[in-house]
């Protein structure tokens, strides 16, 4: 249908950001080929246009760069807490300062739309290093290892040496601020592998490092594929291990690190229940299920991916809900009025229609929103499933795509029953305008993070972290600090 | 533009097992009940989906669409103490012609005047298509006996209003006497014969959502052609939240007895840019039936130079100034 109020293109310019044709490898603060020469290329997922090549690092560059951490280390950890504050500012003001570019960078390389990285990731990854560069002369009053005024004996909290940090494609920056910031906060010095798919916002990352004067071997960034992130996890003198990704990767991580000593956190998938009881804002509770599970195209580990719906409202709900989403503008990530962009890479978008055709098989009843997707790139078109039940793949998989499975219940421990039902437990929402069934409905939830009448709101103040097969530790908040201490 | 008929009945998943909507005001407790048993609406997600929408970014034909809309949609407004026949008269014609240098700019959707200057604005906008608006019902406050509001409603239709804007009575709405103030809007409704009436509620005044939303479905069930926000004399007056949620009134109303009605934001609204983000809303919450000045409205008055200064941008690529428009 013909819109009579359509809206004319309005893409962010692509002038502002500048892609070399080739990077290197980051190791102790210069850039350089990887040892045996590889280099992959690196697409955009909206036009499977090839951006850049970049170096593949291998076991010789994990080693490279961790030794380059470590003779780091020792410098980095001695410097008292307000002068790694600092840079840490710094590296926060040069990040506002850039913001335009990385994220028009981020929306080229990731494909999600620039309202996105505009008004949620970037203006996060500079919050979490404003947040983490606060704490880094503050950690002795953390609530950590000696308390003086409190009388309990101890060490101060000191860091653990050398993170090696793994994170994911869904938010390469803001993957790599909630990893680094307190990293550096606490003294530690990291060896960080981006995602393959999504290596350019970390490479421009490495250029504030230099940018800000951080000392070399302080930060190092190593570009490559799940061997250079498994030599990583291997190298012997690599004290941590932080890791976001998939929960069959995080498994295989933890079965690695068994008995050598090195901490480690693992954030890992989710299918987060989204709760709407009966009193809830109606309108407000589809806004927050569009969030969800539709913020990023659904590649969000603590995705609203299940709608728990009570059976009284179902049919509002299940109404007003395909209303708002056949308003959902996708296409061109660039547009400032796009809603929706593509997918990640041509692997994720298979694995999204693979599952999908498992739940149409299974009987689900399917839903898309009326959009005409772009001949070329990964897209797939906002999607919801009804009937479906918790024996249904679509109510127990993690999809990570715009894919929603409705389910119903009828009264408050049937929901949380329901809710808890799963392997996972990252995240959940609780959606009513009674103010004690939030409390009491909040803390039977076995998920790590509870909105109440929201859903994907994110602050560095407030730690983040799952339960079960959605991992261990925390990050964020105070809380965040401690996987990086001994304490 | 083509007016938009009301849309025949939609489906209504919302009526099933609750009392039909006749049922709602047949008592003051059946009308509280049916009133408090609408949802709750979120204060923090209601105000979020207005910011987010006011992102969207309008460029070039959709620009100047919007703006040629948003001229059409004026209803420009003086409403002074020191309002002459003259500043009427100067006010309607440049409602008729809005840019003297520019005749194929649309002309506004009505002028709004008080009761006693009706008649001034009817004669000097006879044939032109501009409505004569007029508020009534003791505008602003409403503090009047109830005969005496009509006696004013009465007064401005006979004066040639083709449209009314009445106030509610907001302290029997915020002491809960609902069907005081449906039963108002009934009497004045009846008094405007052909007018449309646009029901003020005097929103900063009902000061929460719930009772934004609870006024708006008690003003559409009493026979509001239109809904409107505010009358421009408090604090704070048409905002994107309290809009967008008049909005999504007026879409479930539809959506539930099948019957269209408008809406109006004023106050405050003085901007292009300001503009372009209510008709976003109205675009993308009550959908493009209402993208017609039969069925929103702008009360105001400075909004239309600025409208007209950015039309004359668009079309010459330069920025005038306040002298290349008239001052009324």
């Amino acid at each position: 249908m013909a819109s009579v109020f359509a809206y004319a293109p309005a893409p962010e310019s692509r002038s502002v950001v500048d892609i070399a044709p080739s990077y290197g490898l980051f190791i102790d603060g210069e850039f350089a080929e990887a040892a045996d020469g590889k280099v992959f290329k690196t697409v955009s997922p909206s036009t499977e246009e090839v951006l850049s090549e970049v170096a593949q690092a291998g076991t010789e560059d994990v080693d490279r760069a961790v030794k380059a951490a470590r003779r780091a280390f020792e410098k980095w950890s001695a410097l008292p807490g307000s002068e790694r504050a600092k840079y840490l500012f710094r590296i926060a003001r040069i990040i506002q300062e850039r913001s335009r570019e990385l994220a028009v960078l981020e929306t080229l390389d990731n494909g999600k739309p620039i309202r996105e990285t505009r008004d949620a990731d970037l203006p996060l990854v500079a919050a979490h290093f404003f947040y983490y560069a606060g704490w880094a002369d503050k950690l002795d009053h953390a609530g950590f290892g000696r308390r003086a005024t409190e009388g309990i004996a101890g060490a101060n909290p000191r860091p653990l040496g050398v993170a090696g940090q793994i994170i994911p494609w869904n938010f390469p920056l803001l993957m790599l601020a909630w990893k680094i910031a307190p990293a550096l906060a606490t003294g530690n010095t990291v060896v960080l592998k981006p995602a393959e798919t999504t290596p350019l916002s970390a490479l421009f990352f490495a250029d504030i490092c230099r940018q800000a004067g951080l000392p070399k071997g302080v930060v190092n960034i190593l570009t490559g594929y799940g061997d250079a992130g498994e030599a990583l996890v291997a190298h012997p003198d690599v004290n941590k291990v932080a890791f976001t990704g998939s929960t069959a990767v995080g498994k295989a991580i933890a079965r690695q690190i068994a008995g050598t000593g090195k901490k480690a956190t693992l954030e890992l998938g989710g299918k987060g229940a989204n709760i709407v009881f009966d009193d809830a804002p109606v309108d407000q509770a589809v806004e927050g299920i569009v969030t969800g599970i539709f913020f990023n195209q659904g590649q969000v580990c603590c995705a609203g991916s299940r709608l728990l719906v009570q059976e009284s409202v179902h049919d509002e709900v299940l109404h007003a809900l395909k209303r708002r989403l056949s308003t959902l503008r996708l296409g061109d990530p660039l547009d400032k009025n796009t809603d929706i962009g593509a997918i990640n890479s041509a692997e994720q978008l298979a694995r999204i229609g693979a599952l999908v055709e498992t739940g149409e098989a299974e009987g689900a009843e399917r839903w898309s929103a009326p959009c005409e997707l772009p001949s070329a790139g990964y897209w797939f078109a906002p999607t919801l499933f009804t009937g479906v039940s918790q024996a249904h793949t679509v109510a127990r998989d993690e999809i990570f795509g715009p894919v929603l499975s409705v389910l119903t219940f009828r009264t408050p421990d049937e929901a949380v029953a329901k809710a808890n039902n799963t392997q996972y437990g990252l995240s959940a929402g609780i959606w009513t305008e009674k103010g004690s069934r939030i409390l009491a409905v909040a803390n039977k939830l076995r998920a790590g993070v509870v909105w109440a009448n929201t859903f994907n709101k994110f602050d560095p103040t407030s730690p983040f972290g799952g339960y079960k097969e959605s991992g261990f530790g925390r990050e964020g908040g105070r809380h965040g600090l401690e996987a990086y201490l001994d304490v | 533009m083509p007016t938009t008929a009301a849309s025949p009945k939609l489906s209504a998943p919302f009526e099933q097992g609750g009392p039909p909507l006749a049922d709602a005001t047949a008592s003051d407790s059946a009308l509280r009940r049916f009133l408090h048993g609408l949802p709750g609406v979120d204060t923090v997600g209601l105000e979020a989906r207005a910011a987010s929408l006011g992102t969207r970014s309008i460029k070039t034909t959709a620009k100047a669409y919007a703006i040629d809309l948003a001229i059409s949609m004026i209803d420009l407004t003086t409403l002074e103490g020191a309002d002459t026949p003259g500043k009427v008269r100067a006010l309607a014609a440049k409602a008729v012609n809005p840019d003297p240098t520019d005749r194929t700019t649309p002309r506004t959707a009505a002028v709004c005047v008080y009761p006693d200057m009706a008649a001034t604005a009817a004669a000097a906008l006879a044939g032109s298509g501009v409505k004569v608006a007029s508020v009534a019902t003791a505008f602003p406050a409403g503090r009047a006996a109830l005969d005496v509001k009509l006696a004013d409603v009465r007064d401005a239709v006979a004066a040639g209003a083709d449209e009314i804007d009445m106030v509610i009575d907001r302290g029997a709405f915020l002491s809960g006497r609902y069907l005081k103030v449906y039963e108002e809007i009934v009497a004045v409704k009846a008094e405007c014969g052909s007018a449309r009436l646009k029901v003020i509620f005097e929103t900063g005044e009902l000061s929460t959502y719930d009772n934004i939303r609870r006024a708006s479905w008690l003003g559409m069930l009493a026979g509001a052609d239109f809904i409107k926000t505010s009358t421009g004399k408090v604090a704070t007056n048409a905002t994107p939240a309290n809009t967008l949620l008049m909005l999504e009134a007026v879409r479930d109303f539809r959506e539930q007895t099948g019957v269209q009605i408008g809406v109006k934001p004023a106050g405050g609204i003085r901007t292009t840019k300001d503009a372009i983000k209510f008709l976003v809303l109205v675009n993308e919450t009550a959908g493009e039936d209402w993208l017609d000045n039969h069925w929103f409205r702008f009360g105001a008055s400075s909004l239309l130079n600025d409208l007209l200064m950015q039309r004359q941008k668009l079309s010459t690529g330069r920025y005038s100034g306040p002298d290349y428009v008239t001052v009324d």
